[in-house]
């Protein structure tokens, strides 16, 4: 067996050593009858070579974006991933790892999370980042048990573009402690800022925005912040960091808490996980942050090095009064997104943005033209577009599949209300030939 | 904040270090191994850049023209302006500077710090799972929902559990998804129970996610050997009470022996018992939650199923349980169609390409009415889920038992060599992990936090420290099955050394470490003055 | 030798409360801030804020500790110490002095009788040392 070292023969010697028999010796405090007494019923194992085999013939089965033109969004997006971060990933010293409780043999990984913390704070504008959370949709559940505890408010303002998925991971997280989400209706495809006003009171800790909005849409956030801070509620937005070298900065539009899906930063779409939940808050909410914390400090002899910080708000120290249940961060992603921000850089996000949002808008364009197509709602979109079609979306998408084009997602299992409805994402990885192609085909499956 | 020390590239002395006292003959001086200091902002240069694009395809590409300015960013993020060669650079000398398993024995107890096979890594990165998008329609993602399925029937069996969620993104969101799924049983039967019963040598986690569910955690007090204290268990069960968690093997390495009566007692007044598998390595093929009468239990799949670590994540924590709670398991549940043909065979002899006859068909099955909602947006981490399944079927059934098994000889045989030196948490034999007491060090002003430093520079990652509670300067040993006999006693006889040493001259544990990039560190003054992001050299860095 | 000073009056959870006129000064023994370790951060109410007899009101955390603070008495806090803010060091170089929390306006008369006197307090933490 590969994985294990010892031989029957140093077996034995330790056994000698222990002065037990056999390896069943030791399990002699375990109750008989708790005892299995049958093989557990697994497949047979497979030698490395059978089983690449069988591995190849379940990845062929799936509609990857590499074999076909991926049009899907709607929290996962199919951005480029630059070359040198799975190289730079696969290191063992970082993949190896574990978290860093003892941080002098661990400064590699601590000051990774140090650079995350910095980048992610500095695009989206806030103070303070953590060292990340699961994903986009646990990060919104922590933020909204954060402003339940800092306003003492058991209300949560759920505008009607925010990510259904996302709103019932809230839901899930607060079922225990009785939190209660309400909506604020959908305008032109963004949040209707009359009923917005009507759904804010005197008991509501937050609201919640997301931008782009399900449907694509671009939110008036800044509107949004004033709306909650008049209510003496907090305003948390839900963002997708990729979009922020172009999009204004959550912290300058007055958000209290930002929260994302960072999967676009370089993390693989890899079926939905794992992903890189983004948390970052203003200075006043320091201690209340979940989730770890890397800071820098000094050594015995003066030299800066890197610690987890702020522990003592964590599970391990907190228990049951600790800020959140979270323990593990999703540090690996995190690594990949600092090594993405850092190879795009100042420039490279920029053009990222203009690039995803220049060829949405072109795909908007030819799409809508196509006879039995509309575009659904008139608010300003970034990469990502609401389509009304004549026929039903699944049938047109699973047609479309036939060309190896992924074409959006359909809304009816999100709203019903909009069930004529697909959802098109444009990264800077669709080029105008598959733009142009979708376009056609589309044409022949509402004729 | 710091300048880098002069000449300090890796192996240069430093002039600024006084000569390492105590420092043993032949081992590096800290002035030798002062090693690399920059973050990546460091490096950059205005106009470098490492990204390659092409140019805007269609013919508006001007992004004032297409969106409203207000939406638009006023100020550029300062993201850093590096090449490529400066990002390989870094990374790779930032990565020189961890201890991980690949390079360290890394004996984190009730981590499971086990060897992560290359293979898993091959086959998470094929396309066809790497690059699948979450909504893809499920007739073009039959592959990874039916890995998805295995994975989970496989783990059922493992546990002894009638179902399987592989949605929970880490333990703590499966122990939070368990106890969710408790009380959403107990609304459902029409009962309102207000608070849980959790031992004082539990994880953090299991009270913390207790709380988030909203119920009163009761800390229940562990016999001296971490065993159930029985007579308080049975004091507090009551009809308020909602549900008992445990860890097995409990957080000493050790074996309930009252397990089954345990939960009887428990069911017995309709309290749900909890598992915590955090310690599955120590039972695979003998012992199965289930079969015990767990209701419940999750798994950590970067511990016992080989996922890696990663520096502190991602992991994966499915949640197993019984058929009374599978209506109020995490949406989607996938769900499997058999084929027109043949309906499928025993698993034990299931061909590994079920295509011959009717092939099944996967799907995600929304409807679930009493579901207790969602752990995370998608389906799961589904990269690690890739890793686990291929872990399985390259181990089979005996290659499993074969992990336990190994894994308990080789802690064992730690505790046996370290006897004579380190005070036991509680008497053994132990399980896959053990819990020794720097009890007799402590007297001689040597505490657990100073042997794992000297354990640093003797080229080991030191075990847990402080946890559990309960064990007065605890060191939680787990070496695990993937080490061999050798490291075990290069790691015994440095343990049995700073056993002498603390005897001896306690001042090289104080001072230690001093082979690793940088010594001890100020953990006050991080708390204090939170200095949580880099800033350029003009502004301060404190927040 | 504890450093338990004679006319202060104690808590079982290690506050000290001194009465100055019809005030109450607050804070945490030296006994207290030797078990946390260096304290990093103390939370405190507002002014203003009701407390009750052995009601959390804060919080102070070490870097590898946190500990409830209890209010020895019900009621008023009439004055907070800010300091503490950018130096909660101060706890554990002066607890008795620049390191106190509050200043409670008592609501309700006798309740200060309820404490433990110096020596009972001595014996207090005699016992739990180990």
């Amino acid at each position: 067996m590969r994985y294990i070292s010892n031989t029957p023969a140093q077996q034995r010697e330790m056994l000698a050593t222990i002065g037990a028999g056999t390896i069943e010796d030791l399990l002699a405090r375990i109750p008989q009858k708790a005892r299995l007494s049958r093989p557990l019923a697994l497949a047979e194992p497979l030698a490395e070579g059978d089983l690449v085999r069988h591995m190849r013939a379940l990845a062929g089965r799936n509609a990857d974006a590499e074999s076909f033109a991926c049009f899907l969004g709607a929290g996962h997006y199919d951005h480029a991933i630059p070359s040198p971060i799975n190289h730079l990933i696969s290191r063992g010293e970082f993949f190896t790892a574990y978290t860093p409780y003892q941080p002098e043999a661990s400064q590699g990984t601590l000051r990774t999370i140090y650079e995350y913390q910095t980048m992610i704070a500095e695009l989206t504008g806030m103070d303070v980042a953590n060292a990340s959370i699961y994903d986009g949709g646990s990060a919104l559940a922590e933020a909204a048990l954060m402003a339940r505890d800092i306003t003492g408010r058991n209300e949560v303002v759920m505008t009607a573009g925010v990510h259904p998925l996302s709103r019932r991971v809230v839901e899930t997280y607060g079922q225990g402690l009785g939190l209660q989400l309400r909506t604020a209706p959908l305008g032109d495809g963004i949040t209707d800022a009359d009923g917005l006003r009507k759904a804010v009171s005197g008991k509501t800790a937050a609201i919640v925005v997301q931008s782009p909005n399900l449907f694509g849409c671009l939110e008036e956030i800044a509107d949004a912040a004033a709306v909650a801070h008049e209510a003496g509620a907090l305003l948390i937005a839900s963002v997708d960091p990729v979009n922020l070298g172009v999009l204004e900065a959550p912290g300058a539009q007055g958000v209290d808490i930002c929260v994302g899906e960072g999967q676009g930063l370089g993390v693989p779409l890899g079926f939905g996980g794992p992903n890189l939940g983004v948390l970052a808050v203003k200075k006043d909410f320091i201690r209340r942050i979940p989730g770890r914390l890397a800071g820098a400090t000094v050594d015995l002899d003066g030299h800066r090095g890197f610690v987890l910080t702020l522990q003592a708000r964590e599970q391990h120290i907190r228990r049951e009064k600790a800020t959140s249940n979270i323990c593990t961060n999703v540090a690996l992603c995190a690594l990949m997104g600092t090594i993405y921000m850092s190879i795009m850089g100042k420039a490279g996000l920029v053009r990222v943005g203009e690039l995803s949002t220049a060829k949405a808008h072109y795909a908007a364009e030819v799409l809508a033209a196509v006879p039995g197509v509309r575009l659904r709602f008139g608010a300003p979109f970034f990469k990502e577009f609401t389509l009304a079609l004549s026929k039903p979306p699944e049938r047109v998408a699973r047609r479309l599949l036939k060309d190896r084009i992924l074409a959006g997602v359909p809304l009816a299992r999100f709203d019903r209300k909009l069930r004529d409805c697909l959802v098109v994402a444009v990264t800077e990885r669709r080029t105008r030939a598959e733009i142009d192609a979708f376009a056609a085909a589309l044409a022949k499956a509402v004729a | 904040m710091a300048e880098e020390v002069r000449g300090a590239a890796e192996g240069e002395p430093s002039e600024a270090l006084k000569p390492v006292r105590g420092a043993a003959e032949g081992e590096p001086s800290a002035a030798s191994k002062r090693s690399y200091d920059k973050l990546i902002f460091e490096l950059s240069s205005p106009g470098r850049h490492a990204f390659s694009l092409p140019e805007p395809d269609v013919p508006k590409s001007d992004v004032q023209a297409l969106l409203p300015e207000r939406h638009l960013r006023r100020q550029p993020a300062e993201l850093p302006e590096v090449s490529e060669v400066d990002v390989i650079r870094h990374y790779s000398r930032l990565s020189r500077l961890n201890y991980g398993v690949d390079t360290h024995f890394y004996p984190l107890g009730s981590c499971t710090m086990k060897y992560n096979p290359r293979i898993n890594e091959d086959m998470a990165r094929l396309p066809g799972f790497g690059a699948l998008h979450p909504l893809a329609p499920e007739e073009a993602s039959q592959g990874a929902l039916q890995l998805m399925h295995e994975l989970a029937a496989d783990l059922a069996e493992i546990a002894g559990m009638d179902a399987v969620s592989l949605q929970p993104a880490a333990g703590a969101q499966g122990e939070l998804a368990g106890v969710l799924m408790i009380r959403a049983y107990h609304l459902a039967n029409g009962e309102r129970r207000t608070k849980v019963l959790i031992p004082d040598s539990a994880h953090g986690t299991n009270p913390a996610s207790t709380a988030i569910a909203g119920y009163r955690v009761v800390q229940l007090k562990s016999e001296a050997n971490g065993e159930v204290d029985v007579l308080d268990l049975e004091r507090n069960l009551d009809d308020e009470t909602a549900a008992f968690m445990l860890t097995l093997p409990n957080t000493l390495g050790m074996f309930e022996p009252r397990i089954i009566e345990i939960i009887e007692m428990c069911h017995a007044k309709g309290v749900q018992v909890y598992m915590d598998g955090a310690n599955l390595n120590a039972i695979l093929g003998i012992v199965r939650p289930g079969d015990l009468g767990f209701d419940v239990c999750h798994f950590n799949l970067h511990k016992t199923f080989t996922t890696p670590h990663g520096g502190g994540g991602p992991g994966a924590g499915p949640v197993g349980v019984k058929s009374h709670l599978m209506p109020f398991l995490p949406t989607p549940v996938v769900t499997r169609r058999e084929g027109r043909a043949r309906r499928s065979r025993r698993r034990a002899e299931r061909s590994v390409d079920a295509k011959a006859g009717g092939t099944p068909t996967y799907a995600l099955d929304w409807n679930r009415p009493k579901s207790i909602g969602k752990l995370q947006t998608f389906w799961g981490n589904f990269g690690m889920l890739v890793r686990a399944y291929t872990y399985l079927r390259t181990m089979g059934p005996a290659g499993l038992r074969s992990v336990s098994d190994n894994a308990v000889l080789n802690a064992n045989y730690i505790m046996k060599r370290l006897e004579a030196h380190y005070d036991a948490g509680a008497p053994g034999p132990c399980m896959h992990e053990c819990v020794m007491s720097a009890r007799r060090q402590k007297k001689l002003g040597v505490t657990a936090l100073d042997i794992a430093k000297r354990l640093l520079d003797l080229g080991f990652y030191a075990p847990s420290i402080y946890f559990p509670l309960i064990v007065e300067e605890a060191l939680m040993i787990e070496p695990t099955e993937t080490e061999s006999k050798e490291t075990l006693d290069e790691f015994c006889d440095a343990m049995i050394r700073i056993a002498k040493e603390a005897e001896e001259h306690p001042a090289v544990i104080h001072d230690a470490p001093l082979t690793t990039p940088v010594r001890r560190l100020d953990q006050t003054r991080a708390a204090r003055y939170p200095d949580l992001r880099w800033r350029p050299p003009a502004e301060s860095s404190r927040v | 030798m504890a450093n338990v000073p004679k006319e202060l009056k104690y808590t079982r959870e290690h506050e000290w409360a001194k009465v100055e006129g019809g005030r109450v000064r607050v804070g945490i023994t030296a006994f207290a801030q030797e078990q946390l370790g260096d304290v990093v951060f103390v939370e405190l109410p507002k002014k203003g804020a009701k407390v009750a007899q052995m009601q959390s009101f804060g919080v102070v955390e070490s870097v590898k500790a946190v500990s409830d603070l209890f209010a020895p008495i019900a009621g008023d806090v009439v004055e907070v110490n800010t300091e503490l803010t950018g130096a909660p060091e101060l706890v554990n170089q002066d607890p008795y002095g620049r390191g106190w929390m509050l200043v409670i306006v008592p609501e309700v008369p006798g309740e200060l009788d309820l404490l433990l006197s110096a020596d009972q307090y001595e014996q207090h933490i005699a016992g739990s040392a180990h």
